[in-house]
């Protein structure tokens, strides 16, 4: 779908790895050209044509994310440099401050990383408690499950909507609903739903959610933390400086910004905010219901083909996602990714920075394809025919 | 060395590499080699007595470059005193650097020496052999 518009696919390139990053359409790189050749200017600060230009197009794209994910309303919407620094604004800004020793949360072994790390420090720093939620057979959670868990003393879930190894897609509605019944803080990793599926934050009865736009076809080192207003102006900036204060006195007396000012200490990332606008209209013009079930024929096309390669174990089968995690028998996942690199396929081999899934799955590495809207049925055919022919490996990787 | 001799003996002791799986044992040193930029993950341990490697065992999991650089290692480390375990670790990692090296002291280890052409797959080779390097670190091991 729509291959033309990414100009590196003017290469013999297969790109399989879009759980990673993704690949960007012309008009966002000639977005970001179009403020460095034509009107570059810093944002919030001057009387003149181009920083004004800036200003109105800077904070129209929090209008955008808005509508993107049916937030509220425009001023909830924080640009970060991604999903890691988002998640990691809403440990130590929001949830270091208001959450006591003992007090509980409950993650699951297939986050990635960025969603267990940070609260993993905030347990050594202030004494929070971490559970999992158990997982079923096919590393699933659900309701029962989490309805278990729960105790008297939980008070944040945070969960990705969608888990970035094995790709299932987690029951939000109607955790956000248990959430907010309890008083619980819900906390969404969007960073693998935003860019494939229709996402709405008031329908989730999330408080916070966190995503990368270099992983919805928008440019590196932007991303957004959205969160409901009066949770955000509890929240504490983590960084300090220009920009983001109203007034200040030698005395050390200083007065913030309103939300979501308040979190742009410094010169923000200009052009890539203006890129992930631009990747956030063109999703939105082709449609995200659209490419979510695009992504769904090419997976179930995926699948039916992978069977008939012998000696392939899928470890996802029933996840609902594009994902597909999978090994070639007595191959180790990083020599079948280097081997299909051979043939220009990218595929992903690892823990996929959930390195304590292993616990769950039993095995600790994977290969994984993750799909976009740009691949094809044809990619697949080609990645199936490579695979078929894998009893060469050795011949290739050695 | 033939490139179909090279692939035979890599493969050989990737698929059927020599004491893998550790033992409940005193006297070995733990060693986990694993590295940021690759997903391999080995524990490796050793035993050093009376002067010499005695032992080299070890388990996890990596790709068939690092998996049959552990178990090579092994095969060739065993029985070495801490000067000649020293001279053939020198010489391997300057064969992977790409220095001159003793390739008659190498022998089985010369399967390697082309693994240059592959730039991101030297650190799958030198792996292993940081379990070596540690060992080394600690001179009063050998003389126990
Ligand atoms: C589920 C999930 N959460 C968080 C992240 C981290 O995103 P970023 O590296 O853009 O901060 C990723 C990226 O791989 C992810 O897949």
């Amino acid at each position: 779908m729509n291959r033309e518009d990414f100009p590196i696919f003017k290469q013999d390139l297969i790109y399989f790895d879009n759980g990673a990053t993704t690949m960007k359409p012309q008009c966002v790189i000639d977005s970001m050209t179009d403020y460095y050749s034509n009107y570059t200017a810093n944002a919030h600060r001057g009387d003149y044509d181009n920083s004004m230009k800036v200003d109105v197009l800077y904070e129209g794209v929090r209008g955008k994310v808005r509508k993107l994910i049916d937030a509220k309303d425009a001023s909830e919407v924080v640009f970060t440099k991604g999903t890691t620094e988002s998640l990691n604004l809403v440990v130590f800004g929001f949830m270091k401050n208001e959450l006591k020793e003992g007090d509980e949360v409950l993650l699951t072994k297939s986050e990635h990383a960025s969603n267990l790390l940070p609260w993993m420090e905030l347990e050594k720093e202030i004494g929070i408690v971490i559970k999992y939620i158990p997982l079923t057979e096919d590393n699933e959670v659900t309701i029962p499950n989490v309805l278990s868990t729960i105790t008297d003393r939980t008070k944040v879930i945070s969960l990705a909507q969608v888990t970035n190894v094995i790709g299932d897609v987690r029951p939000m509605k109607e955790i956000g609903e248990i959430c907010s019944q309890r008083g619980i803080y819900f906390v969404v990793d969007g960073a693998q739903s935003v860019p494939h599926r229709k996402v709405s934050v008031q329908e989730m009865n999330a408080d916070f959610l966190a995503f990368s736009g270099h992983k919805m076809l928008g440019p590196t080192g932007v991303g957004v933390l959205w969160g409901k207003k009066e949770l955000l102006e509890r929240t504490k900036p983590l960084c300090y400086g220009g920009g983001m204060n109203t007034s200040f006195e030698s005395t050390g007396d200083f007065e913030l910004k309103e939300v979501p000012t308040k979190f742009d200490a410094g010169t923000p990332a200009i052009a890539e905010v203006i890129g992930l606008g631009r990747a956030i209209d063109y999703l939105e013009e082709i449609g995200l219901d659209k490419i979510e079930s695009y992504e769904q024929e090419l997976k179930n096309y995926l699948l039916a083909r992978l069977k008939e390669v012998p000696k392939i174990q899928i470890y996802n089968e029933k996840t609902a996602s594009s994902i597909v995690a999978f090994n070639i028998e007595g191959v180790f996942s990083q020599d079948t990714a280097v081997y299909l690199n051979h043939y220009h396929i990218c595929v992903r081999a690892g823990n996929h920075c959930a390195k304590i899934l292993k616990e769950q799955l039993g095995v600790k590495n994977t290969c994984r394809i993750s799909l976009y809207l740009y691949n094809t049925k044809e990619e697949i055919d080609e990645l199936i025919r490579v695979l078929k022919d894998a009893e060469h490996i050795f011949d290739i990787v050695l | 060395m033939d490139s179909n001799l090279r692939r035979e003996i890599i493969l050989d002791n990737y698929q059927h590499p020599l004491h893998k799986g550790l033992v409940e044992e005193e006297g070995y040193q733990k060693i986990r080699t694993n590295n940021s930029s690759c997903i391999d993950d080995l524990m490796i341990m050793v035993k050093v007595e009376e002067g010499k490697i005695k032992d080299i065992r070890f388990d996890g999991e990596a790709c068939a470059i690092s998996t049959s650089a552990t178990s090579i290692m092994i095969r060739n480390f065993i029985g070495k005193t801490y000067e000649e375990a020293k001279a053939l670790l020198e010489s391997y990692e300057a064969m992977i650097d790409e220095k001159p090296y003793d390739k008659e002291l190498l022998g089985e280890l010369n399967v390697y020496d082309e693994i240059y052409k592959q730039p991101n797959r030297k650190k799958c080779a030198l792996l292993p052999f940081r379990a070596i390097h540690q060992i080394l670190e600690d001179k009063s091991l050998f003389n126990k």
